[in-house]
């Protein structure tokens, strides 16, 4: 179990409990935190579950795998801390997680 | 006015095995999809990508599975509308009249959604002015390249359309490719000619920039590109390309008076038919509880709803479920020659 917060871009600060196992998009559209959209599922076939993750937890996180940069180019306003929540798999080592949902997806 | 049994939307895998199931018990169908190719995600997505939950196909590729589905379903003469999105339905009499955006309609007893997760539009710039010069100095696609010609042009992206046509166009025209890391997604060919040509001063690559503003009256006159670091840099452009690729946008079906929940159309698991007589779901379109997003389910929920469509393309006549391995009616309409 890890508690992740989610921001919102309308300046909310949604702060869940997510079980292990679960990936960081799964338990914002589980709990129905808007501004995640995951049209593809969670395939890294679309970049609508993207996040920017706070800076102090980008080492932290499990390395993008091949394919999730080439996704990141066709998010909405990608920077240097975007991710896609849907490869950031949840475990006690992700307690205390925090990103912000930009303001749109597409 | 293309008049047939049932209108098919969406041209992916669950789109033509309805079809297929639609022909086995003697339904004519049509095809319309907004891309200019058959075979929906599995093309647009992952042609090249590898699925391996396909029942009794072990491993395949998202081309060999469209491949393969057009292939069983050359009997039944299906006629496909592609680059067509279909924007209008009106019932009248028992029967559903379609028009898509071009103008084209169809007069259908059925209709089967079978569109995915929406229709495919280009991704778009984030930066608000862009909007103005969209079909003028901006696009998203190109149509006449001749219009490029001895001008200088920002292409934006790092996929194989912005590195095909940042190499193509610099024959003839001043190119600026402008990409938000060092890394590309197109082929490694086409990144290594791209830097070739910037080496020789036959295009100028700008890497870790993005789009910071444009500017101009009727036309794009000059745009600034910003660096990661947060360096700006004013370049001209009489044009700007943006390849983002495509995102997928439910669009007008949301305008058919469907149940939508969270970008699905809920549906009935009995025949897959919404809460409109008459118009199906299926495929990853369609909600239900206990709903998987696999192909497999998909045609599945395209056999039933095949069978649903039945009693409004022939309300006089009975549906007689029969095995293709034993039916020589079905195997007729297969073309089957014993």
């Amino acid at each position: 179990m890890a508690k992740i917060t989610y921001n919102t871009h309308d300046n909310k600060i949604h702060t869940i409990d997510v079980q292990n196992g679960l990936t960081v998009m799964e338990g914002a559209v589980q709990n129905d935190i808007p501004g995640i959209d995951a049209d593809c599922g969670g395939g890294m076939a679309c970049a609508t579950c993207h996040v920017y993750v706070n800076e102090e937890w980008l080492d932290k996180l499990p390395a993008k795998e091949d394919g999730e940069e080439d996704m990141l180019d066709m998010a909405f306003e990608p920077k240097s801390n975007s991710r896609l929540s849907c490869q950031l798999t949840v475990s006690d080592d992700l307690d205390g997680l925090e990103v912000n949902i930009p303001s749109k997806q597409c | 006015m293309n008049k047939t049994d049932v209108l098919i939307i969406g041209a992916g895998p669950t789109g033509l095995f309805c079809a297929h199931q639609l022909g086995i018990i003697g339904l004519q169908c049509e095809i319309v999809d907004n891309l200019d190719k058959v075979g929906g995600q599995c093309i647009e997505l992952y042609p090249d990508k590898p699925i391996y939950d396909i029942p009794a196909i072990p491993e395949c590729t998202g081309e060999e599975l469209t491949n393969n589905l057009l292939e069983q379903i050359k009997p039944f003469n299906v006629k496909f509308h592609l680059n067509e999105r279909v924007e209008k339905l009106k019932k009248s009499a028992n029967r559903w009249h379609v028009k898509t955006n071009s103008g084209k309609e169809f007069d259908v007893a059925a209709i089967v959604i079978a569109g995915g997760v929406g229709s495919f539009e280009p991704r778009k710039f984030s930066v608000k002015d862009c909007e103005k010069f969209e079909g003028s100095t901006l696009f998203y696609s190109i149509k006449d390249k001749t219009i490029f010609k001895a001008k200088t042009i920002s292409i934006f992206g790092g996929g194989d359309s912005a590195l095909d046509w940042a190499i193509e166009l610099s024959n003839t025209s001043n190119v600026n490719l402008i990409h938000r890391r060092d890394g590309f997604s197109g082929a490694e060919s086409s990144v290594q000619k791209i830097k070739d040509l910037n080496d020789q001063g036959k295009l100028s690559l700008y890497t870790k920039y993005q789009m910071d503003s444009v500017s101009g009256n009727k036309n794009i006159e000059t745009i600034k590109i910003k660096h990661d670091e947060g360096e700006i840099k004013e370049l001209k452009s009489d044009y700007i390309l943006g390849f983002f690729g495509l995102i997928m946008q439910l669009g007008p079906i949301l305008n058919w008076g469907l149940n939508i929940n969270k970008k699905t159309v809920e549906v009935n698991t009995e025949n897959f038919e919404t809460n409109v007589d008459g118009i199906f779901a299926i495929g990853d379109i369609c909600s239900y509880p206990g709903k998987l997003k696999l192909i497999l389910s998909g045609f599945h929920e395209g056999a039933l709803a095949a069978r649903g469509c039945f009693k409004y393309a022939k309300p006089d006549e009975k549906l007689r479920f029969e095995f293709t391995t034993t039916s020589k009616v079905a195997q007729e309409r297969l073309g089957i020659k014993k």
